[in-house]
This record gives structure tokens, sequence and C-alpha cells, in this order.
């Protein structure tokens, strides 16, 4: 008897193996030709993982002070065995993990995968996007270099604009009027704890609902299985689906390996207080659409002060965008299209303005 | 004696009254001026205008015309300037260091507006060759208003002074470099030319270091002379400290006393010097030793040990330079070689400044140390370079792996699904 079968037959004895497989047997994914996109919510679970191990890995030797964690992360990078890997994968997972959420974020919508019933699963996934930029902006800190800590400043200035609480809220990040220790130690907690308790949660409601409400099947594909039912595939989630996503998890695997070996991490110096700002300070990418828009909206718009305004119309923004599934309640062609518009603008935006961003003196 | 007493009293007379205008004028500082009203109509020299006289420092603390050209601005038209009124006019070129000096000697007046400031630039101007000659009638000489300027005068650290650390070469160039007007000198005029091509100009404006020397860092600027040839040391050793402690152990000190040669300036000149390189100690153009010595003396033989050993340091530093700049575009963290590789570099520049002492084993001393950490730093650098390789050689095995965990992948999904195709199908459709 092999080692598996033994195994199987010790659960089999006190639990009944068929119900426990059952709704992997019977789960099946629809197949069409837009089935590739389906990969790209797993594959950011993958990511997400990743982080989560090599996050494990790293904290066995970072320490989250200003006047030691340069110096822990240049350690890790120098003198613990595979530390330049797990540190490199870290940080190249992170920025993956954000890029493959936004895809994913908008094949739901031009899939149309956000319609009823589907209006939670959409709006647990934005909420899981905006930890994710959490995650990417209380870990940029962290290594106590001289571009994090300037653009920490910038971003959390940035908040102090919000209307009535922003001077609180900037507070309550930096744990102080400026950006110290104190902000690198609240940071760290925030990365550590707080986000992965909320991003776990929000996860498993988020896995739950897809698994509940299944597979969405795309408006156009869903009409023409509708007019000709024998042209609608499916395959099974378990093996054929599994094994496809997990050779989209192992691309992925290699493509993060790729880089993590050629363009390791860079660690920058030593973040200086005192030092004057360096020039040149950017958020990380997928802030620089709205970090641009800022930059260039005039110092006063009517009588309003244009940074306020700016953040009030990301904030605004940013509800509308969560609602989204509420603007296509029926799912028909008008709510469709407004859908679909809002979508085409927000992605040519977002392109347009990161892009504008780095080229940008 | 007559005309010498006649003189003296005329000169007394006109300089106790324009102390009783400054007076007089700093009394009514906050009265009303109506000279700007027809000065500021005036074609120039006379034309002073509003905007002009308010960016001056005097005018700014209070002062008014009155302070230092008499008359009563508070009279309109002509009486403000009659004779009755004090007015005394243009002030003679001679008489403009005691005016100035009047308020800027007195330190307990000095004291009200600017505590810091010395009092003591008229003392200074007497002893220097500008003072010395304009008391020997020489009135082309230059006086206050031809550095600091007149009516729109800023102080020193405004960058738009004349006397500003920027500016100063300038404003001592309008007549040194004016060969017309230096005639019968005897002083060359090309200095600015010359200080336009150092390593000091550079430094001042290429890098805005405003400590940089100028022409008063070194010859002074009240009490302006030529440094003789026994002060040129110390002038250089205001900032080159190392370098003149080292020239004061080396046999070049007494050597240059006797011949009165003026030290520093034998090698790296005056007004020109030039960013000094290794080549200085080598046999090409830019060399400076076999000026004087002959091929194969015993100087000759330390000359060539010293650049011998600076050649073998720099090239080691620059060796491992390469090595750490490879490694860092490849991603790899050596900062720590990096900060011992700046330790290596300070013991290049003290085996420089240790040249200054012309003895072999001193520089030795220091090539030996930066010996030392370039073969540490070096040796770092390489490692890098092989862990890169190592990483690299890993990648691609695991890219290996994974391809044929992919392909294996492939091969079974077509498999299984081969096997069950028609059943699966069917069952689905149900």
């Amino acid at each position: 008897m092999t080692l598996f079968a033994a195994m199987r037959n010790w659960i089999e004895e006190r639990f009944n193996w068929a119900d426990l497989t059952a709704p992997l047997r019977e789960k099946a994914v629809p197949a069409h030709d837009l089935s590739y996109w389906y990969f790209l919510g797993g594959i950011t679970l993958f990511l997400f993982g990743i982080q989560v191990c090599t996050g494990i890995l790293l904290l066995l030797y970072y320490r989250p002070s200003a006047t030691e964690a340069f110096e822990s992360v240049q350690y890790i990078m120098t003198r613990v065995q595979f530390g330049w890997l797990v540190r490199s994968i870290h940080s190249w997972a992170a920025n993956l993990m954000i890029f493959t959420a936004f895809c994913h974020m908008f094949s739901v919508l031009f899939l149309g995968a956000y319609r009823k019933p589907r209006e939670m699963t959409w709006i647990t996934g934005m909420l899981l996007l905006f930890l994710a930029m959490g995650f990417g902006f209380s870990g940029y800190l962290l290594p106590w270099n001289t571009l994090a800590f300037f653009a920490t400043k910038v971003g959390t200035e940035i908040t102090g604009q919000v209307p009535v609480i922003g001077h609180g809220l900037k507070v309550f990040l930096r744990g102080g009027e400026d950006v110290t220790g104190a902000t690198l130690t609240r940071f760290f907690g925030f990365h550590v704890a707080l986000l992965p308790g909320l991003t776990t949660l929000l996860l498993l409601t988020h896995i739950a609902l897809v698994q509940y409400f299944g597979m969405s099947v795309p408006p156009a594909v869903e009409a023409r299985w509708k007019a000709l039912p024998s042209e609608a595939r499916h395959i099974k989630f378990f093996p054929n689906f599994f094994l496809r996503e997990l050779m989209a998890w192992y691309i992925a695997l290699g493509v993060l390996g790729a880089l993590a070996a050629i363009l390791p991490w860079e660690l920058g110096t030593k973040a200086d207080p005192f030092a004057p700002a360096p020039a040149g300070i950017r958020p990380e990418w997928y802030f620089m659409f709205m970090f641009q828009t800022l930059k260039k909206i005039p110092a006063k718009v009517w009588f309003a002060d244009g940074d306020v305004l700016g953040i009030m119309a990301f904030g605004v923004a940013g509800i509308l965008w969560v609602l989204l599934p509420f603007f296509d309640p029926a799912g028909d062609k008008r709510g469709r299209k407004l859908v679909l518009g809002a979508g085409m603008f927000a992605l040519s935006y977002i392109i347009a303005m990161t892009i504008y961003g780095y080229m940008a003196k | 004696m007559d005309t010498w007493l006649s003189n003296g009293f005329a000169r007394s007379l006109t300089l106790g009254f324009m102390i009783a205008c400054v007076c007089v004028g700093t009394a009514h500082a906050q009265a009303p001026s109506t000279c700007l009203d027809c000065h500021a109509a005036l074609d120039p020299p006379l034309q002073v205008t509003q905007a002009q006289f308010s960016q001056d420092i005097h005018a700014q603390k209070g002062l008014t015309c009155a302070s230092c050209h008499g008359g009563d601005p508070t009279k309109a038209d002509m009486d403000a300037m009659s004779k009755a009124a004090g007015f005394r006019g243009k002030i003679q070129r001679n008489q403009i260091p005691e005016l100035c000096g009047h308020c800027h000697s007195d330190g307990a007046f000095m004291r009200k507006y600017n505590p810091s400031l010395r009092t003591d630039q008229l003392a200074q101007y007497r002893t220097s060759v500008h003072g010395k000659r304009l008391l020997q009638g020489d009135t082309k000489v230059a006086v206050c208003i031809d550095c600091h300027g007149v009516h729109d005068l800023r102080p020193a650290s405004d960058s738009r002074s004349k006397i500003s650390p920027l500016n100063v070469a300038e404003t001592c160039s309008r007549c040194h470099s004016d060969a017309k007007y230096m005639q019968g000198y005897g002083i060359p005029t090309d200095q600015y030319a010359k200080y336009k091509s150092s390593v000091h100009h550079e430094a001042m404006t290429v890098r805005g270091d405003l400590s940089a020397p100028t022409c008063s860092t070194c010859h002074g600027n009240h009490g302006a002379t030529p440094p003789g040839v026994d002060s040129v040391r110390n002038v250089c050793a205001n900032c080159h400290v190392f370098q003149a402690q080292m020239y004061d152990k080396s046999t070049h000190k007494p050597a240059f006393q006797s011949a009165g040669l003026p030290g520093c300036v034998v090698c790296h000149g005056n007004h020109d010097v030039s960013f000094p390189t290794d080549a200085k100690l080598g046999t090409g153009p830019e060399a400076v030793c076999m000026r004087c010595h002959k091929p194969g003396d015993t100087c000759d033989q330390a000359r060539a040990k010293m650049l011998l050993d600076l050649t073998q340091l720099d090239n080691a530093f620059k060796s491992a330079d390469r090595v750490l700049t490879a490694a860092e575009s490849s991603g790899m963290e050596v900062s720590g070689a990096r900060t011992e590789q700046d330790q290596a570099r300070d013991s290049l520049t003290k085996a420089r400044v240790t040249i200054h002492s012309f003895q072999t084993e001193l520089v030795e001393q220091d090539i030996q140390e930066g010996l030392k950490i370039t073969a540490k730093t070096q040796a770092e650098g390489q490692a890098a370079l092989a862990e890169r390789d190592r990483r690299r050689r890993g990648l691609g095995l695991s890219l290996g792996i994974i391809l044929a965990v992919l392909l294996g992948l492939r091969l079974y999904i077509r498999q299984i699904e081969n096997n069950s195709h028609n059943v699966e199908t069917a069952e689905l459709h149900r």
C-alpha cells in the first residue's frame, strides 16, 4: 500500500472521503475563448501567498526601528543565506501582485463579472486592492532608505490635505507631526498585523463568494450559449482547471525568480531626516497616476484649494468605483455601456498619467 | 608751508563740515526727502532712482542723501542744495574713505546697526597699496565706492553685491584688467583672465563653494596688497593646512627661502592655480620638478619613486572601483565595500598631501595603507560578481526545472482530457 493510499484510508475510516471531495469533483469552470482571464485572480492569490511566506522569513531578521531597520535589511541582503533572494522576491512579488490585481479588476469589469449576483464579490475585491495598496505604501518605508523616507513624507503630507480629518489622519499615520522612527514602527505594525488580519478576513470572504457563485460567463458568450445550448462547454475544476492554474503559477514563479536574480531590488542609501530631499521623489508606480494628477492641478481652482479638490475627487471616484455594479443593476445595454465607458476611461487615464508621471521631469 | 597749511586747514574744515552733515543726516533719518524727486529724472551720473536707492543698505537703515551730501532734503527745489543748508555736492574721491570711515570706524555707532561688523576698515585701508597711493595724491586708485558701489550699496551676503564672494574678482578686474587704466603701475593685467582658468574660480562658480579663494582671500580687502615672497606659504596655508605642514618638513622650504622663491607659487602658480595632477611629478609638459632638478639625481629618483607609488594606488583604486561599479549595476549590494573604498580614496588624497614633505618613506606609508584597503575592496567586488554569476546559474537551473514541470503538466492535462473528454462533456451537459 502506498503512503498516499494509507493516508487516504486513514481519513476514509474517520471521515467520508467521497463527501469531502465532492465539491471539488462537482465544481466546473466555463470553457470559452476568454477563459484565460480566470487565471488572474488565482495568480494574485499565489503572489499573496509568496508575500506571506517571504514576509515571515524577513521577519526573522528585520528590526523595525530608525536606527536598525536599514542595517537589518542590508544584513539580510549581504549576510543571510538566500536573504537577497527572499527580499527581492518579496519586493518584486508585491509589485507583481498589485499589477495582477489591477489586471484582474479590469478583466472582471470588461467581462461583466461584477453583475448581479456578484456585487459583493466585486466590493470585497476592490477592498482587497485598496488593502494591497496599503501594504505597498506601508512596506515601502520599512527599509528606511532615502527615497522611501521622502516618498512617505510626501504621501502622508497629501493625506493631511483631506478636509476635516486630514491633519488628524496625518498625525495618526506618522505617529507625530513628522515622519520619524515612530512612523516606521507604526507602518511596521500596519504592514505585519493590521493589514494581514483584514486581508485574511476579506480574502476568505472573496474566495467563498467566488466558490458560491461560480465563475461568471461573459455576457456575449452567455448570449451565444443561451441561443445555442449545445455550444456551452465546461471543464472540471479539479484536476483540469486546477492544473492549468498551476501552470500559470509556475510561469509567475519563473518570472519572479528571473526578476529577483537579474534585477535584485535595490536598497539605496539610509534615510537621513536632516538631509535635503533628493531630486525625483516619486511614489510607487501604482500611486503615480494620482500623484501626477495632484501635481498638475492648479494651486487654486475657483475658490477651492487645488490639492484638496483633487483628493476629494479621487475619494469620490474611489467610492463610485467600489459601487460600480450598482450602476448596471439590470445588466441591460445602457447600464453596461455606462460601466464599460467608465472602465475604458479609468484604464486610459491610469496608463496615460502613469507614463506622463515617469516621463515628466 | 603756506600751501600745506591752507590745504590742511581746508581739508579739516571740509571734514568737520562733512561729519556735521552726517550727524544731522542721521538725526533726521526718517525726515521726508525731496532729493530723489529731481535726481530720478536726471541723466547719469546724477541719476539716482527710488528703486535703486531703496536697495541701498544705508537707506534701509534709515540714512538719507543728506547723511553724506548734506543739504536739507525737506526743502523743495534748489533750496535743498543751498550752502546755507550745508549742501556740499559731490564728495571728492580723496575724501571718500574718511567720510565712510567716520561712521564705520566708530564702534559705538556701528554697534547700533551691526555689532558684528568690523570697524578697522579705514585703518586697514591706510596700510593698503590703494590707501597709500591715495594719500600720495593718486585718485585713480580704488576707494570705498569703487568696490562697494554707491547709492545701491548691498551687504556682502547679498549675491547681487559687488563684494559678494561670487563678484569680488569681477569687481577687482574692472580696474586691474583694464590695461589702459593700469598703465604706469607696472603690474600685469591678466590676473582675472588667469583666475578664471583656475581651480579656485571653478570651485567658486561651478561648485558654488563660496569659501573658495577669490582676490581678497589672498590679497586682503581693505588692506589689499600683494603677498610678499615670505608670506605666500602663510596665505595658502590658511586653507591648505596639511600641505603647509608637510612643506615645512621638507628640504624645499629652506632651499626656496635662500633662493628668494615664493614657496607654493613656484610649482602651482598663483592666479591660474590648476587642479594638481600626479603628472606634476612626471617628466611631461605638466612636470614641475624637472624645471630645477637634473635627470638621474637623488631628487629625480625620489620623484620617480613617489610617482610610481601614487600611480600604483591610483590604478588599484580605479580597478576596485570598476569591479564594484559592475557589481552595483548588476544589483549586488556592495555598500560596505564602497565605504571602505572611500577610505582608500582618503589614503590616496593623504599621500598626495604628503608629497609636499618630499620624503618617500612618508608617502610610502600612506600608499601601503591605501593598497591594503583596495586589495580588500577588489576582493569583495569580485566575490559579489562571482555571487551574481552563481545566482544566474541557479536561475537558469530553476527556469529549466520550471519549464520541465510546465511541459509535464501540459502533457498530463492533454492525456487526462483525451481520456475523459466524451464522458465529462456528456455529464456536464446533462
